[in-house]
């Protein structure tokens, strides 16, 4: 169990990091939160005006002193407020987030629908013209940035079937399941194309890698079907690194996407991010970054968990 | 020189050579200003022409030749990412190495700051350097370069560690080799073959990434071209114009995929136990 018992143990040490990192980074950014609201009026402020102003956001103690506080709040849910939204920052991320976590899992459940059985195909048929046409079609889709996907998607769509994606009002899935699919398909296959072909690729290795192992070869002397082989022994085996890969690409999306929301106009966690870094909105951009970092390293740990049950040598602490 | 012979005799290794050839010449000249068109120069009388005789790949909103403005983009986009990459695997390389040798608090502290910087996402974490640092080239190098440094750290490490209680490394002790000789000369000549393969992976992420932040302005500013811009440009022409869309679209996937595929062929070449396995 130490493998296991280690990481979790690690996990509130690099949060804390984390915490400290984010503190100092947004504190580095040129200007400061007076200037960032106030724009150009804020040089018509006096000296005392200004003074008043830096004790109410607590900008007069230092750097340990504003980190306690920070943190203090951080423990009680509360990450300060924005100031180009005039709303708590956690209520804008709450509001946000669904929209990011569906993404994510549309995008997952594309790539791995797609990637899982192609790779396996590629494996079992290796070295034959139809493996060889996956591994190029793999790497091209490896290759393809999401936003140049997403693009061209577009493109196709509207020169060769007149049809625009629907862009504007977000729909909820639970208000309109449609029309919500219909919005959020596009993004979803841009975002899932690079990750299904990373699935099938890992899992024509990994099926590649476990085929060949003895007790597989064992199994198929016995006289055992291929596909019972395949079914029984190799299958669970290989699936192993495909968990582990879609956690952390999971774990990814969870960020949001920044620049396919942002072609199809989609306000989620992405877009935050993006407005806060450009509005220089620093509560929103602290939150927003920390509570990104938060879910990624949740996701990790659960990735870590998953595949040390997954794989007992792991979970009795042998490399 | 073997290295380079086994590329060409493997398959995907030959097609990527090929491709990381004609780009960086592409590159090369481009950087040198030695494009068919000024990548600058507006020619009003010829706003958005679709390709011909005179611009190759077509002209965009401004009579701006694409085909040249294609050759600067990726002079600059390689330009990052080479700088970007080499500022990773030197500052990575270093960490990594250390942190195996001396181990202990050093170990720790290096360690869990790489841990830090892998809790996050890697676009996210170079928006925040840019954040901080402004946009702009350097901004891209700088920050590109540390989202990886953590990748080459790692690299680095594990290796390092097995092969610092190796008997060769003893017997160097034993000879009265300083510490420098034996971590350059024994240590870092045997990770080699990893960082060769790391190196030309960071780069196809680092195109990505550079792209990115340019498609999102806050990379390459304009009126200087770079793919991520170009790609950004179409967005809205790409009904009337689509050679604005295609020929950016193209270059850039051909670019990754050539430095993937030599990835790919490189990690063979040195292992070839893990045949076509990703990270």
């Amino acid at each position: 169990m130490g493998y296991v018992l280690n990481r979790i143990a690690l996990f509130p040490l690099v949060m804390l990091g984390v915490s400290v990192f984010v503190f100092v980074a947004i504190r580095l950014v040129p200007g400061d939160a007076i200037t960032a609201m106030l724009g150009t009026e804020g040089g018509m402020l006096t000296p005392a005006q200004r003074e008043t102003l830096t004790a109410y956001f607590g900008m007069d103690q230092n750097w340990f002193v504003q980190y306690g506080r920070w943190l203090a709040g951080l423990l009680q849910g509360d990450l300060g407020v924005s100031v180009t939204y005039g709303q708590p920052v956690l209520e804008i991320i709450l509001d946000r987030f669904p929209l990011t976590l569906e993404l994510a899992f549309l995008s997952m459940f594309i790539a791995i629908a797609i990637g899982l059985p192609v790779g396996i195909y590629a494996a079992i048929n290796a070295d034959r013209p139809s493996d060889l046409i996956v591994r190029v079609f793999a790497m091209i889709g490896q290759s393809t940035p999401n936003f140049v996907v997403a693009l061209l998607a577009i493109y196709v769509l509207s020169v060769g079937f007149g049809v625009l994606p629907q862009m504007g009002r977000f729909v909820p899935f639970f208000d309109d399941p449609i029309g919500n699919l219909a919005q959020l398909i596009l993004p979803a296959v841009a975002l899932g194309t690079a990750f299904a072909a990373a699935v099938t690729r890992i899992a024509r290795a990994a099926m590649l890698d476990v085929l060949s192992e003895d007790y597989v070869r064992t199994a198929r002397s016995q006289g055992y079907s291929q596909s019972y082989v395949i079914w029984r022994h190799a299958l669970p085996n290989a699936l192993i690194p495909v968990v582990t890969l879609s956690g952390v690409e999971f774990g990814y999306l969870l960020g949001g996407a920044v620049i396919v929301e942002q072609i199809f106009a989609l306000p989620g966690l992405g877009r935050v991010v993006l407005d806060a870094i450009l509005q220089r909105d620093y509560a929103l951009m602290q939150g927003v970054v920390l509570f990104i970092a938060f879910n990624f390293l949740v996701v990790n740990l659960l990735v870590d968990l998953a595949y040390a049950a997954l794989d007992p040598r792991i979970r009795y602490g042998a490399k | 020189m073997q290295v380079f012979r086994a590329l060409l005799r493997h398959q995907a290794g030959r097609l990527g050579l090929i491709v990381i050839g004609v780009f960086s010449l592409a590159a090369v000249l481009g950087l040198l200003g030695l494009t068919p068109h000024d990548p600058l120069a507006q020619d009003r009388l010829a706003r958005l022409s679709p390709p011909n005789g005179t611009y190759l790949m077509g002209t965009d909103l401004f009579g701006r030749d694409i085909f040249s403005r294609l050759m600067v983009g990726v002079g600059q986009s390689f330009a990052v990412g080479l700088l970007s990459v080499g500022l990773a695997t030197i500052v990575g390389t270093v960490l990594g190495l250390t942190a195996a040798w001396f181990g202990g608090l050093w170990d720790g502290v290096a360690m869990r700051s790489m841990d830090v910087l892998l809790s996050f996402p890697a676009i996210l974490l170079a928006l925040l350097i840019v954040a901080v640092m402004g946009p702009g080239l350097v901004t891209s190098v700088i920050a590109i370069g540390i989202v990886y440094t953590p990748i080459f750290t790692r690299v680095v490490r594990g290796p390092a560690l097995s092969l610092k209680t190796r008997s060769f490394v003893d017997a160097a002790r034993t000879f009265g080799s300083s510490r420098r000789y034996i971590l350059t000369r024994h240590l870092l000549m045997n990770l080699i073959a990893p960082l060769t393969v790391q190196i030309t992976l960071a780069l196809a992420w680092a195109l990505l990434t550079e792209a990115a932040l340019s498609f999102l302005g806050l990379g390459t500013q304009p009126p200087h071209p770079s793919l991520g811009l170009m790609l950004s440009d179409s967005r809205n022409l790409m009904e009337t114009a689509p050679w604005m869309l295609i020929f950016p679209a193209i270059v850039i996937m051909l670019a990754v995929l050539g430095f993937n595929l030599l990835g790919d062929a490189l990690r063979d070449i040195f292992d070839p136990k893990s045949q076509e396995r990703t990270p």
